[in-house]
């Protein structure tokens, strides 16, 4: 964890972080290089809000308006009906309120196991459980399907949520490492008074966890709202569609209308980024835990 | 311990292992879901070495991890670098790099093929600026592979903060050593930044071909596949003959020589990688 506390920005970092180069020039022109770096990243997200906000007319034009006017707010309740916008988020959200809830269950238990058990050929079990992340999910893809379907499942919401009851090895990863930050000496006290395994996970675990149960669930939240390949094959009924997949009917013609298929991605993006700037540091603690103990 | 692991434990078996022995179990049969599968033996290996869309589609992929993992690194190692140089705004230009890994791959396939757009797209106007004629990018088979290895390079997010988190682990007393020793910049970031961030370069390098090798849902949205099958890359392939031509036999034996070449690759890298990985910052 300390290596964490370490990308935040408070006193200590900024003392940590290194001058690199000493003279000033130097300095100005690292930072003119980040600046123009980050324009560089943001610009397609420019691009994207001002063609959403042209009348049709203006974005078939070269050189482009890159500020249209006036803006035309107009083009998002279009893009909201032009594809059915609000059930492709009802099933989106059907997906991934089921599937963070499976998470939370099977992954806080299976981390619990793994961080604060005991047990012979535990710490086989868990490398076993990190390699599986390394595996192509598309080296299973052809056999998963096949079971679904003999099961009937597919064409429902099943494949997308039942899995997510059994585990995944990311957040039993970033759970396990939370929980083994938390003293050893609570476990065995409440031992030594009786206390199960259960009420331990319960009551001694549980409580301080709430940081990482929350980025657990953002997490989720954003992997289910942006996942494209399983909602592919698992759903064949186009009103099942999620967000992520319903999104390509705004390129489903000859000439795609580009104003409202890019105020329809804004509108996906926009509760993605809303979650990540709100919880910035949730999943940047996340993304790093993972990166630097694996 | 085990009644608490039991979730991962049946997810394990059922959505693992046990797939993996049905797919090679499939990958020696013919399987088109309505009849049983029939045994063929290797027919599915022999024939995949004979077909081109497969040998097409083994070089693409070549193509795509071959170029865009390792400006991939190099890219979110300067980001990572000029991010750690200063304070200022460093929190919003770290959030500006890492949303668009957080934005569904579809939108930022659907952002991205606007942006490639020949005649009126972001690019061929930025171009137009330094009067440069753009190519037609995503239409043109000679433009679409380096088209997607650019688009690649804004998905560098992650890579950027275990960069920057990696250079902030450096020890400080190692640049004054060197400036001691009369180093100027340029070595500095050679002799101590380099080596105090391999382990960095190291995983960035595995999760970056382990994704390029996989990569999918870009293609499949943004071209198709083509133009004339110049980024029909293998999972793609191996998508439209599971789940367009039903051929799961065949694409299960394309799953399992996948497979293999994952842990080739996995095993190669770690084991060069004691030799260029220094692992000196963690006490």
């Amino acid at each position: 964890m300390a290596n964490i506390e370490k990308l935040t920005t408070g006193p200590a970092a900024q003392g940590r972080t290194v001058q690199m180069n000493g003279s000033a020039l130097g300095k100005a022109v690292a930072y003119l290089a980040g600046l123009i770096a980050a324009a560089a990243f943001a610009l397609p997200f420019f691009w994207m809000v001002s063609t959403s906000l042209k009348v049709p007319g203006d974005v078939f034009i070269s050189p482009p308006t890159w500020i249209p006017w006036p803006l035309q707010w107009q083009t998002y309740p279009e893009a909201w009906t032009f594809i059915p916008f609000f059930s492709y988020t009802i099933n989106t959200l059907q997906i991934a309120i089921p599937s963070i809830i499976g998470i939370l269950f099977s992954c806080t238990l299976t981390a619990y196991g793994f961080a604060r058990i005991r047990a012979w050929g535990r710490d086989v079990l868990f490398f076993i459980c990190l390699s599986t992340m390394m595996i192509p999910w598309a080296v299973t893809m052809v056999p998963v399907f096949v079971i679904f379907k003999n099961l009937g499942w597919t064409g429902t919401y099943l494949p997308l949520i039942v899995p997510n009851f059994l585990g995944s090895a990311f957040y039993i990863f970033l759970l396990r490492q939370f929980f083994l930050t938390i003293p050893m000496e609570l476990s065995d006290a409440a031992r030594v008074d009786g206390c199960s395994e259960l009420g331990i996970f319960a009551r001694i675990i549980l409580p301080p966890s709430k940081p990482v149960l929350a980025t657990v669930t953002l997490f989720e939240f954003n992997r289910v709202w942006s996942d494209y390949l399983a909602p592919l094959i698992f759903l064949t009924r186009q009103e099942h569609f999620t967000i992520a997949l319903g999104l390509t009917y705004f390129l489903d013609r000859d000439r795609p209308l580009w104003n409202l298929a890019m105020a329809g991605n804004t509108m996906a993006i926009l509760p993605v980024i809303i979650v990540f700037v709100l919880a910035q540091r949730a999943f940047i603690e996340g993304i790093t835990l993972t990166g630097i103990k694996g | 311990m085990l009644a608490f692991i039991s979730p991962w434990i049946l997810g394990f078996l059922g959505f693992f292992v046990y797939p993996l022995l049905l797919s090679l179990y499939y990958s020696f049969t013919e399987y088109n879901l309505l009849q049983p599968p029939k045994f063929v033996g290797l027919t599915n290996y022999v024939n995949l070495t004979e077909d081109s869309h497969y040998l097409n589609a083994v070089g693409n992929t070549l193509y795509f991890v071959v170029f865009s993992v390792p400006l991939g690194v190099l890219t979110a190692f300067i980001i990572a670098f000029l991010l750690n140089q200063q304070l200022r705004l460093r929190v919003l230009l770290r959030m500006i790099f890492y949303i668009p890994i957080v934005v569904p791959i579809s939108a930022t396939a659907i952002l991205w093929m606007w942006i490639f757009n020949s005649n009126w797209g972001l690019l061929n106007n930025l171009l137009a600026l330094i009067g440069i004629q753009g190519p037609s990018w995503l239409g043109s088979p000679t433009w679409s592979k380096p088209s997607l290895v650019i688009m690649q390079l804004w998905l560098v997010g992650g890579s950027v903060l275990i960069f920057l988190a990696a250079l902030q682990d450096v020890p400080r007393a190692l640049y004054d050593a060197a400036m001691v020793d009369g180093a100027n910049a340029v070595r500095r970031v050679w002799h101590v930044t380099i080596p105090m961030v391999t382990p960095a370069i190291l995983f960035s390098l595995l999760t970056g071909l382990i994704a390029a090798f996989q990569t999918f849902a870009n293609a499949w949205i943004m071209t198709g596949g083509g133009p004339i099958r110049s980024t029909e890359f293998y999972v793609l392939y191996l998508y439209e003959n599971g789940f367009r031509f039903f051929r799961m036999g065949y694409a299960s034996s394309m799953a399992w020589i996948l497979f293999g070449a994952v842990v080739v690759v996995t095993v190669i890298l770690f084991r060069t990688s004691a030799r260029w990985v220094y692992y000196g910052g963690e006490g």
